[in-house]
């Protein structure tokens, strides 16, 4: 490529109609100078000469077929994409939970994980939802917004939430016996702390708007009358 | 049961069907049975069926199929826009969607403001009645 053209490249052969050029094709090779280039090199085409290939090495024929053919699976370059979050859910949206434990439970959008699910807290003293991942699609937005702009969020992401693995102990014939002891795991005090620090400047905003601590604890039910699709969430 | 509002050239009507809904119109000429041409300020006049209008009790006074601009005068002068929205029936439409359009906070926040009168009511009508009864 030598110097930049000053205008953009028009076609030599323009299209008559869609498929139809202008110019024939012995008419195309006089417009191309394919004349002058052939008369410039001798009455040939110019031809410059591949690159040596490198010598590659010999290869040995395999020592071992197998009886029958086996057939390869194919191959799947399939990469995931990131799961697009509705329009309707910003950081700070109030989300209506829609199944699970907490159903109906107006609950804080707080950022989407990098798994797609999105984190979200109750706070935890007004409705008792914890931090918490929440799926999309199990969620209504609503239209309501708080102020998160004070809350560092970044030491949350999906590895926090992982199961703990337990050391599996090997049981004899009494211990089959005893009660299971352990029944319930102790959450431990960091997760206790890390929920405490979230919610402490998320509560002070929601105390700034009139009603809506009292709107957080409540829980979302469809009452008679109500059309879900004519409801303006 | 005599009826009440006639179509007539100059009566004010609502469209209650199709694209137009819940535009106040004008009947500015009848094409026959069951069709009216009708127009409104903001709309290019055309032909619709009785069957999508609701008569109103407003009626303007106008020349069979007025100009735009005689019909926009006529309008003024009969002040229909007030007339329509201090009527019930335009007040109730407003209401109606100012409900349609409520959030989910502020359908909570009008349950909050419903209980909180009806606890008021409650509490006069528990005083008369004891004044009621204690007077008896």
């Amino acid at each position: 490529m030598a110097a930049k053209r000053k205008t953009p490249i028009k076609t030599r052969n323009p299209d008559l109609i869609r498929g139809v050029g202008k110019y024939s094709r012995s008419k195309m090779y006089h417009k191309r100078g394919l004349w002058a280039i052939k008369a410039k090199n001798g009455g040939v085409f110019p031809c410059h000469k591949p690159n040596p290939k490198p010598a590659t090495a010999v290869e040995k024929p395999p020592k071992f077929y197998p009886a029958d053919d086996v057939k390869k699976p194919l191959l799947n370059k399939r990469k995931p994409k990131p799961t697009k979050l509705r329009a309707s859910i910003t950081p700070g949206t109030v989300l209506i939970l829609l199944a699970g434990r907490f159903m109906g439970k107006r609950v804080v959008f707080l950022k989407q994980l990098t798994s797609g699910l999105l984190l979200v807290t109750g706070p935890f003293k007004i409705n008792g939802v914890p931090l918490r991942r929440v799926n999309q699609s199990y969620v209504i937005a609503t239209s309501t917004k708080i102020d998160i702009s004070g809350v560092n969020l970044d030491k949350f992401d999906d590895k926090y939430f992982a199961k703990e693995v337990e050391n599996k102990k090997k049981k004899t014939e009494g211990e089959f016996f005893e009660a299971e002891k352990e029944d319930k795991k102790k959450l431990p005090e960091d997760k206790k702390e890390d929920q405490k620090a979230v919610d402490a400047f998320l509560i002070k905003s929601i105390e700034g708007v009139p009603e809506l601590k009292a709107y957080l604890a409540a829980r979302f039910s469809l009452k008679s009358g109500m059309k879900p699709h004519e409801l303006v969430f | 049961m005599p009826f009440k509002r006639y179509v007539e050239i100059g009566r004010v009507a609502l469209v209650n069907y199709g694209k137009d809904y819940g535009k106040l119109v004008v009947i500015v000429d009848v094409v026959d049975q069951n069709r009216a041409l009708v127009d409104a300020p903001d709309m290019v006049r055309g032909q619709m069926n009785f069957k999508r209008l609701t008569l109103t009790d407003i009626t303007i006074d106008i020349p069979r199929v007025p100009k735009k601009k005689t019909l926009i005068e006529a309008m003024e002068k009969a002040d229909v826009k007030n007339k329509w929205e201090s009527s019930s029936w335009g007040r109730k439409l407003v209401v109606q969607k100012r409900r349609a359009s409520l959030n989910d906070f502020d359908r909570f926040k009008l349950m909050l403001a419903k209980i909180k009168r009806s606890g008021v009511i409650k509490q006069e009508l528990t005083k008369l009645k004891k004044e009621n009864a204690s007077s008896i």
